[in-house]
């Protein structure tokens, strides 16, 4: 019994130990972008998981995705000082989801302004508490409501933010990945920051709506862009090439799910045999292909 | 670095045994439910008049499905009463309360829960000698990105109150026919954070659910909010000749998630189907 205390003492401190530096390479001019290995979020990465980074204007700095925990959010904000002198006037979350959010905290003072989806922050107060839970227990690291900051500013549709002579398309999607995801499109480099919008390697994980997902793709498939963001995978330079794995995979799971459906099986049913073949694609595919063909069928099945 | 990687790697695979045995404990039930809803009963643990399915790793801990499956059919002389639903773990564990008949052909029901945590599922059933036997289930449900909340809750609420039945194709009269009601509704649990003001506390579910054929029951249903967002069910029920099958059903809001103390009366809603076996 001793011996196993001693083992939990040695792992305890591992765990506050500080983290390693963040890696960042600059993308584009006043781009920088960290990119994560693809994860399920546990204790030993404490979900920091997701691609995040931030954009350099003249005046200021936006920061997109704070980062997966309190730490990660601490790490990105000293490598912004040790980047650029300039002060961080937005950050800007992508989406709900706590491997983007958890490192809100770090930036919280004055002078610097949140920014999300209008539907970001009904998003924060129904799902909040249940990953604050949870967080102790499967991700090892200490948050509380403080490290949920709901918006000071809501997209409604698009907006723009200023740098200092950089400017910065915010767009409000549909429901698609989440039914609150943001992109930011830097017009000096036409870069655009798709976050959970686009996985490469990570399968895609619905938890909005698949049918609104389609038809984005489709809608963003038809624009130029010279760099491309993922909120999980490598940086994109050959849009729409890299898109077209995403939305075969999720094509696929609509057209077999809509069949099964309409012949009268149930979602039992097609959680055992909708897509399977696909898991040769995508890393992370035992974790939520289910979770995907569920939430697939749950919509699909009152389209008519 | 790899080497501290590698040690800690062994160091977990030490610690998991310890972990695993906390799989489904019967604290809540031994504590709590078995004298809130069963107080003075004796009850059988065994699978010999109903069985529970449920999955070991729930993905989508907003959707799970359940199945009870009874293990005789209903008659006269022999049926089952009563069949209660449980989460455990769940910050309100009860999910629902059912009642059939001996018309009901089979005390067969499938239903999507939400799940919150690592949980047994329990299921409780009453003979119609007064006999209790309980069956249960232990699910994983997914951490990560997933809330037990419902993906698309707009959605859901531009339908409310839309109803679909699905029935098989060649059902046959006097036998035993498989249903399945889609009601629209988000089914909201009220488990939202307490410091944003502006975002309605309440929750707003399906309290009530009454299903008959031809004006006879075929299943009654005391429910709450861990049954799933767009709540789903299915059931058996005998069609003796054409006729209607009727679901009627209202929502209630209640001020508190976890206590029906203090709820109001929501809508009332009724949806026919017509059936010619």
């Amino acid at each position: 019994m001793k011996f196993v205390l001693l083992l939990m003492g040695l792992l305890t401190s591992y765990s506050s130990m500080a983290l390693p530096p963040l890696s960042f390479s600059q993308v584009a001019p006043g781009i920088y972008l960290h990119t994560s290995a693809h994860h399920w979020p546990d204790r030993d990465n404490h979900g920091e998981i997701a691609n995040i980074g931030f954009i350099v204007g003249e005046r200021c700095v936006a920061v997109i995705d704070s980062g997966g925990s309190p730490q990660q959010g601490v790490a990105l904000r000293n490598t912004i000082k040790q980047v650029t002198a300039k002060p961080v006037c937005y950050v800007i979350n992508t989406h709900v989801h706590p491997d983007h959010i958890y490192g809100n905290i770090a930036f919280k003072e004055p002078g610097v302004q949140f920014v999300g989806h209008h539907k970001l922050a009904r998003a924060m107060a129904t799902r909040g508490d249940h990953y604050l839970g949870r967080a102790a227990e499967l991700l090892d690291i200490q948050v509380n409501q403080d490290n949920i900051i709901p918006p000071d500013i809501e997209v409604n549709d698009t907006m723009t933010l200023n740098l200092g002579n950089r400017e910065l398309l915010l767009t409000a999607h549909p429901s698609t990945h989440t039914d609150n995801d943001l992109s930011v499109y830097d017009k000096a480099t036409e870069t655009i920051w798709l976050a959970d919008l686009l996985f490469l390697e990570h399968i895609p994980v619905i938890d909005g709506s698949i049918k609104g997902w389609l038809g984005e793709m489709g809608r963003l498939e038809k624009n130029h862009y010279k760099l491309v963001v993922p909120g999980h995978g490598h940086l994109v330079k050959d849009w729409p090439a890299s898109l077209q794995p995403q939305k075969a995979y999720l094509t696929g799971l609509a057209t077999e799910v809509r069949a099964m459906i309409k012949q009268g099986k149930t979602l039992e049913q097609a959680l055992n045999s909708v897509g399977l073949p696909a898991k040769k694609n995508w890393q992370l595919f035992e974790q939520f292909h289910r979770k995907n063909v569920t939430i697939a069928f749950a919509e699909l099945e009152w389209e008519d | 670095m790899q080497k501290t990687y590698n040690v800690i790697y062994l160091l977990a695979l030490m610690i998991l045994p310890a972990t695993a045995a906390a799989e489904g404990d019967d604290i809540t039930w031994n504590t709590v439910l078995k004298s809130q809803f069963f107080a003075g009963k004796n009850i059988e643990e065994s699978n010999a008049v109903i069985e529970l399915d449920a999955p070991y790793r729930a993905e989508d801990p907003a959707i799970v499905p359940v199945k009870v499956t009874s293990k005789f059919p209903q008659s006269k002389d022999k049926y089952i009463k009563k069949i209660w639903l449980f989460v455990d773990k769940n910050p309100f564990p009860f999910v629902g309360e059912f009642e059939f008949f001996p018309e009901s052909g089979k005390a067969d029901l499938a239903l999507r829960v939400r799940v919150n945590t690592y949980s047994d599922i329990r299921a409780v059933a009453e003979t119609n000698d007064g006999k209790f036997s309980m069956t249960k289930k232990f699910v994983k449900a997914s951490g990560g990105c997933s809330a037990p909340i419902g993906a698309d809750l707009d959605e859901a609420m531009k339908r409310l109150g839309k109803v679909k039945f699905r029935l098989d194709d060649g059902v046959q009269s006097g036998q035993p026919a498989l249903t399945q009601l889609m009601i629209s509704h988000p089914n909201l649990t009220g488990m939202q954070m307490d410091q944003m003001t502006r975002f309605i506390r309440k929750s707003h579910f399906i309290d009530q659910l009454k299903v008959t054929f031809n004006g006879k029951p075929v299943l009654n249903a005391k429910i709450d909010i861990a049954i799933s967002a767009d709540p789903n069910f299915r059931f058996y029920f005998v069609p003796e000749k054409a006729g209607e099958l009727k679901a009627e059903f209202t929502d209630v809001s209640c001020e508190s998630p976890t206590s029906r103390n203090v709820c109001s009366k929501g809508g009332s809603y009724s949806q026919s189907y017509t059936v010619s076996p």
